[in-house]
C-alpha cells in the first residue's frame, strides 16, 4: 500500500484503535471487554466449566464399567450419550478452547510486546460466539431424546438414523454447535495469526519468539485449515438429515423400512472427519509442546536445547499432520497402497516428535532444575507423552492396528497422548502463569499433592487399559455380556480402574480449591517470581493492566532463552535488556 | 523466501540483532491496522479456499457413484444450455469490474474521483444483488422443473455450492457496507481506500471461485469421469 504514510505525530497515534479503548464500569471491563486478558479469562473459565461437565460424564461411564448393574439410572442409551459428549467436549470445547482461546489470547500480545490483539472487537465476538456454541451444546442435554450418542466421531449413517440416541434433536444441536464453534474459532484464529505476524514489537523477530508462541501459531494455522473439513461435514450431514439429500447416506433399511436415501458414501464422511480429526490432535498438542518447552527452560535455568530444531519440528509436524489422517480408517478398508502410504507418513511424523522429546530431556540434562510445581507437571508430561507416542507407533502399522482398533488399547493410546499429556501441560501452565494473571502464587504443597494424585492416578487408569485392549475388550460398549474370549478377571480390573478414576476426579477438587483459595489468600507474588526472560513477565505493572505496557512498548534485544549465560550478572536476562545493562548491573529484571 | 531465511536465524547469537530488519514492524498502530487487515484477509481467503476445495473433492468422488446424474449433457438436462447462469456470471463480472473502478487512482480532480467512487460502489451493490437474485431464480426454476435438493446428488451439490458461495458474497456485502459506514463517520480517506482495496480482492476472488464452480457444475459426466480418473478416485 504505497499511498499510506506512517503517521508522524505521536498524539494522533495514541488515538488509533489499537489499545485506546480503556473501559469504564464493571460491565465494560469484565463482560463486554475488548481486553485480550479479560477475554482469555472468559474463554478459560467457560472451557474449564464445560470440562468439569465432561469429567462428571466420564465418572458416570466408569461407574457403569466398573460396577455394572448397580446404577439403574445409567442405561445403554445414556451410556452412549455420555461417551459422545465426554469425547467431543474434552477435545474441542475444553482443550482447543482453553489452549488457543485461553492461553493463546492471554499470552500472544504479552509475549510479543503488543498492547492487545490487532482486532480486539473480533476477539470479543469470538468469545461470545464460542459461548453460544457451548450453550447450544449444553441445550442438547435438555431436548427430547437427549444429546446424540453417535460417538464423538459422529459417523453416518448411524448418527442420524432412528435407534441412535438423540437422532432427532441431539444430533442437530451437536452439528449446529460445531458449526458455531468453528466460526468462533476462525474469528479467533485469524486474530492470533495476524497478531503474531504483524504486531510484534521492535526486535522481536520470528526466531526470537518463545516456543509457546510457535506452538500456538502453527496450531492456529492448522486449525484454520482443518476446521473447514469439519464444517463441511457438519453442513453436509445437516443437509442429509434435514433436507433428505444423500451425500453420506447410503441406500439403507432402517427398522425394516427402506429409506429414501440413495447411494451416498459414509466413507466420504470419515475422510472429511479425519482430515480434520488428525490435525486436531496437533492443534491440541503443539501449543502444549510450546508451553512445556518454556516451563522446562525456565525452571531448569537453561536455554532450550536446539531451539531452531524445536521450531522446525513444530512446523514439520504441522505439515505432516495433514497427510496421515487415514490411519484412523484402516478398518474401514482401503487400497493396500494407500494403507502403506498412510502407515509410512504416520511413522515419519514420529521423527520430529521424538526429536522434541530428546530436546526436552537434553534441556533438563545438567540443568539447574528447580523442583517447582510447574516443573513436576512438565516432567510428568514427558513421561505420559512418550508413553502415548510409543503406542501410537504400534497403531500406525496397519497389521497391528487391525486387531487393536476399537479396543481399549486405542482408548489408552489417545488418552495418554491427547488426554493426560496436554492436561499435564495445562496444569504446569496454570501453576506457572497464575502469578502473572492474578498476582498471587498458588499453594505449593497442595500443588504437589495434586500432581502426585493426578500423575499416579492417571497411570493407574490408563496403563491397565492397554492390557484390556490386548484381551480384545471393545470400546464404547455399555456391557460386555457373555463374551467367551474375555476372562472374568477383566471385571476386577475394570473395577480397579474405576476406583482410580474416581480418586483422580475427586483429586481435581484439590486444584479447584487451590485456585479459589489462592485467589484471595495466596502468597502475594513478586514481579516475575520465576525469574523468567520472556516479555510477559516484564510488564511495568504485575499483573499487567489494560494496554499492557504503560506508555512505552518494550524493545527486544535477545531471544527468550538467555538463562545462565556466562558473563551475565544474573542467571536470566530478560528479552528487553540490552547487553550494556545486563553486563553491568546486578539487578536483572527485578 | 523471507520466511525460510528467518527460519535459519541463529537467535542465540546476540550480535545477530536484526532490529533494523524489524523496522517495518513499526509501532504506528494505524499502519499496522491496514496491514493486519490485509494479512487477515489472506488467511481468510485460504480458509475459504480450503472449504470449497474440500467440497469439490467430495463432489468428484461422489460423482463416480452410480446414482449420480450430471446436470448437463443431453439437451433435456437443465444445464446443457445454461443461459441463466451465464447471465448471472455477467452480473458478478460487472460487480467485480465496477468495484475495481472505485479504487483506480485519482484523476486530476478530487470531486470527480469522489463521484466516480460513489457511482462505482452503487453499481457494485446493484450488480451483486442482481447476481444473488439471479441465483435464487435459478434455484426456483430448478425446483419447479423437478430438480429438488434431495433429488439427485448433483442437484444437492448445486444448491450446496451456490448457497455457500452466495453466503460469502452476502458476507462481503456486509463488510463493504461497514467499510463505507466507517468512512462516512470518520472521513479517513487513506484507511478507507485501503479497506476498499481489500473488498476489491474479495470480489475478484469470489468471481474466480464462481467461474470454477460454474465450470464444475455444468460439466458432463464424461468430464467428471476423466477428472476422477486423473485424481485416482
Ligand atoms: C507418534 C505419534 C502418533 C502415532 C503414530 C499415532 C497413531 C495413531 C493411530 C494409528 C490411531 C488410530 C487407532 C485406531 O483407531 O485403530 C490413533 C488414534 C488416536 N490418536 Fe494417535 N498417534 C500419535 C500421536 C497422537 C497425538 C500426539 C495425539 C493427540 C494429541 C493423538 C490422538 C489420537 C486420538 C484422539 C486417537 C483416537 C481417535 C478415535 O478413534 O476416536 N495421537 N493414533
Ligand atoms: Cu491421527
Amino acid at each position: 500500500m504505497k499511498e499510506i504514510q506512517p503517521v508522524a505525530d505521536d498524539n494522533h497515534d495514541d488515538s488509533c484503535d489499537g489499545y485506546n479503548h480503556q473501559p469504564s464500569g464493571f460491565i465494560a471491563k469484565y463482560v463486554w471487554s475488548l481486553d485480550h486478558k479479560v477475554i482469555a479469562i472468559q474463554y478459560s473459565v467457560t472451557a474449564i466449566f464445560v470440562g468439569l461437565i465432561a469429567l462428571v460424564l466420564s465418572a458416570l461411564m466408569r461407574l457403569q464399567l466398573g460396577f455394572p448393574d448397580h446404577f439403574s439410572f445409567i442405561d445403554p442409551t445414556s451410556y452412549l450419550q455420555y461417551v459422545t459428549m465426554h469425547g467431543i467436549i474434552m477435545v474441542i470445547y475444553l482443550l482447543t478452547a482453553l489452549l488457543l482461546g485461553g492461553f493463546g489470547n492471554y499470552l500472544i500480545p504479552l509475549m510479543i510486546g503488543a498492547r492487545d490483539m490487532v482486532f480486539p472487537f473480533l476477539n470479543m465476538l469470538s468469545f461470545w460466539t464460542y459461548l453460544v456454541s457451548v450453550i447450544v451444546l449444553i441445550a442438547s442435554f435438555f431436548v427430547t431424546g437427549g444429546p446424540t450418542g453417535a460417538g464423538w466421531t459422529l459417523y453416518p449413517p448411524q448418527a442420524i438414523l432412528q435407534g441412535t440416541p438423540g437422532a432427532d434433536n441431539g444430533i442437530l444441536l451437536m452439528l449446529l454447535s460445531l458449526a458455531i464453534f468453528i466460526i468462533a474459532f476462525t474469528m479467533g484464529g485469524l486474530n492470533y495469526v495476524t497478531t503474531i505476524l504483524q504486531a510484534r514489537t521492535r526486535g522481536m523477530t520470528l526466531m526470537r519468539m518463545p516456543l509457546t508462541l510457535w506452538g500456538i501459531f502453527i496450531a492456529t494455522i492448522l486449525g484454520l485449515l482443518a476446521f473447514p473439513a469439519l464444517l463441511v461435514s457438519a453442513i453436509m450431514m445437516l443437509f442429509d438429515k434435514l433436507l433428505g439429500t444423500s451425500f453420506f447416506m447410503p441406500a439403507i433399511l432402517s427398522l425394516g423400512e427402506s429409506l429414501d436415501y440413495t447411494g451416498g458414501s459414509p466413507i466420504l464422511f470419515q475422510h472429511l472427519f479425519w482430515f480434520f480429526g488428525h490435525p486436531e490432535v496437533y492443534i491440541v498438542a503443539l501449543p502444549a509442546f510450546g508451553m512445556v518447552s518454556d516451563v522446562i527452560a525456565t525452571h531448569a535455568r537453561k536455554n532450550i536445547f536446539g531451539y531452531r530444531m524445536m521450531v522446525w519440528a513444530i512446523v514439520a509436524i504441522g505439515g505432516l499432520s495433514f497427510v496421515v489422517w487415514a490411519h484412523h480408517m484402516y478398518v474401514s478398508g482401503m487400497n493396500p497402497y494407500f494403507g502403506f502410504f498412510f502407515a509410512t507418513t504416520t511413522l515419519i511424523i514420529a521423527v520430529p516428535t521424538a526429536l522434541k522429546v530428546y530436546n526436552w530431556l537434553l534441556t533438563l540434562w545438567r540443568g539447574n532444575i528447580h523442583f517447582t510445581v510447574p516443573m513436576f507437571f512438565a516432567i510428568g508430561f514427558i513421561f505420559t507423552f512418550t508413553h502415548g507416542g510409543l503406542t501410537g507407533l504400534f497403531l500406525g502399522n496397519v497389521i497391528v492396528d487391525l486387531p487393536l482398533s476399537d479396543t481399549f488399547f486405542v482408548v489408552a493410546h489417545f488418552h495418554m497422548v491427547m488426554g493426560v499429556s496436554p492436561i499435564m501441560v495445562l496444569f504446569a501452565a496454570i501453576y506457572h502463569w497464575f502469578p502473572l494473571v492474578t498476582g498471587r502464587m498458588l499453594h505449593t504443597g497442595l500443588g504437589k499433592l495434586h500432581f502426585w494424585v493426578t500423575f499416579l492416578g492417571t497411570y493407574a487408569i490408563y496403563l491397565p487399559m492397554h492390557y484390556l485392549g490386548f484381551l480384545g475388550v471393545p470400546r464404547r460398549y455399555f456391557a460386555l455380556g457373555d463374551t467367551n474370549f474375555i476372562p472374568d478377571s477383566t471385571q476386577t480390573l475394570n473395577a480397579g480402574i474405576t476406583v482410580a478414576a474416581l480418586i483422580v476426579g475427586v483429586g481435581q477438587l484439590i486444584f479447584i480449591f487451590n485456585l479459589i483459595w489462592s485467589l484471595r489468600r495466596g502468597k502475594k507474588a513478586v514481579a516475575n517470581p520465576w525469574q523468567a526472560t520472556s516479555l510477559e513477565w516484564q510488564t511495568p505493572q504485575c499483573p499487567p493492566v489494560h494496554g499492557n505496557w504503560g506508555d512505552k512498548v518494550p524493545v527486544v534485544y535477545r531471544w527468550a532463552y538467555d538463562y545462565s549465560v556466562p558473563g551475565h550478572k544474573t542467571d536470566f536476562t530478560p528479552q528487553n535488556k540490552p547487553d550494556s545493562e545486563c553486563l553491568l548491573t546486578d539487578k536483572g529484571g527485578l | 523466501m523471507n520466511i525460510i531465511r528467518q527460519l535459519f536465524n541463529k537467535p542465540w547469537l546476540s550480535d545477530h540483532a536484526d532490529i533494523a530488519d524489524s523496522s517495518n514492524q513499526t509501532q504506528c498502530l494505524k499502519l499496522t491496522q491496514t496491514q493486519s487487515t490485509k494479512t487477515a484477509l489472506v488467511f481468510f481467503l485460504m480458509v475459504v479456499t480450503v472449504l470449497f476445495f474440500l467440497i469439490t473433492i467430495t463432489f468428484l468422488s461422489r460423482s463416480q457413484y452410480p446414482d449420480f446424474t450430471a446436470l448437463s449433457g443431453p439437451p433435456w438436462l437443465p444445464f446443457s444450455n445454461p443461459v441463466t447462469l451465464w447471465v448471472n456470471s455477467a452480473f458478478l463480472l460487472l460487480a467485480s469490474v465496477s468495484i475495481r473502478f472505485s479504487v483506480i487512482s485519482q484523476p486530476f480532480n478530487e470531486r470527480v474521483a469522489h463521484t466516480r467512487m460513489v457511482l462505482a460502489l452503487c453499481l457494485t451493490g446493484l450488480f451483486s444483488c442482481l447476481f444473488l437474485i439471479g441465483q435464487l431464480l435459478v434455484w426456483k426454476q430448478l425446483t419447479a422443473s423437478g430438480y429438488a435438493v434431495n433429488g439427485n446428488p448433483a442437484n444437492s451439490y448445486f444448491y450446496l455450492f451456490t448457497g455457500i458461495h452466495g453466503l460469502h458474497l452476502a458476507g462481503g456485502f456486509i463488510a463493504l457496507i461497514r467499510v463505507v459506514f466507517i468512512f462516512v463517520k470518520q472521513a479517513d480517506n487513506e484507511r478507507f481506500r485501503a479497506s476498499l482495496r481489500l473488498c476489491v480482492w474479495y470480489w475478484h476472488y469470489l468471481f474466480i471461485v464462481w467461474m470454477l464452480l460454474f465450470a464444475l457444475l455444468t460439466a458432463s459426466s464424461g468430464t467428471y469421469k476423466t477428472i476422477a480418473l486423473l485424481c485416482g478416485f
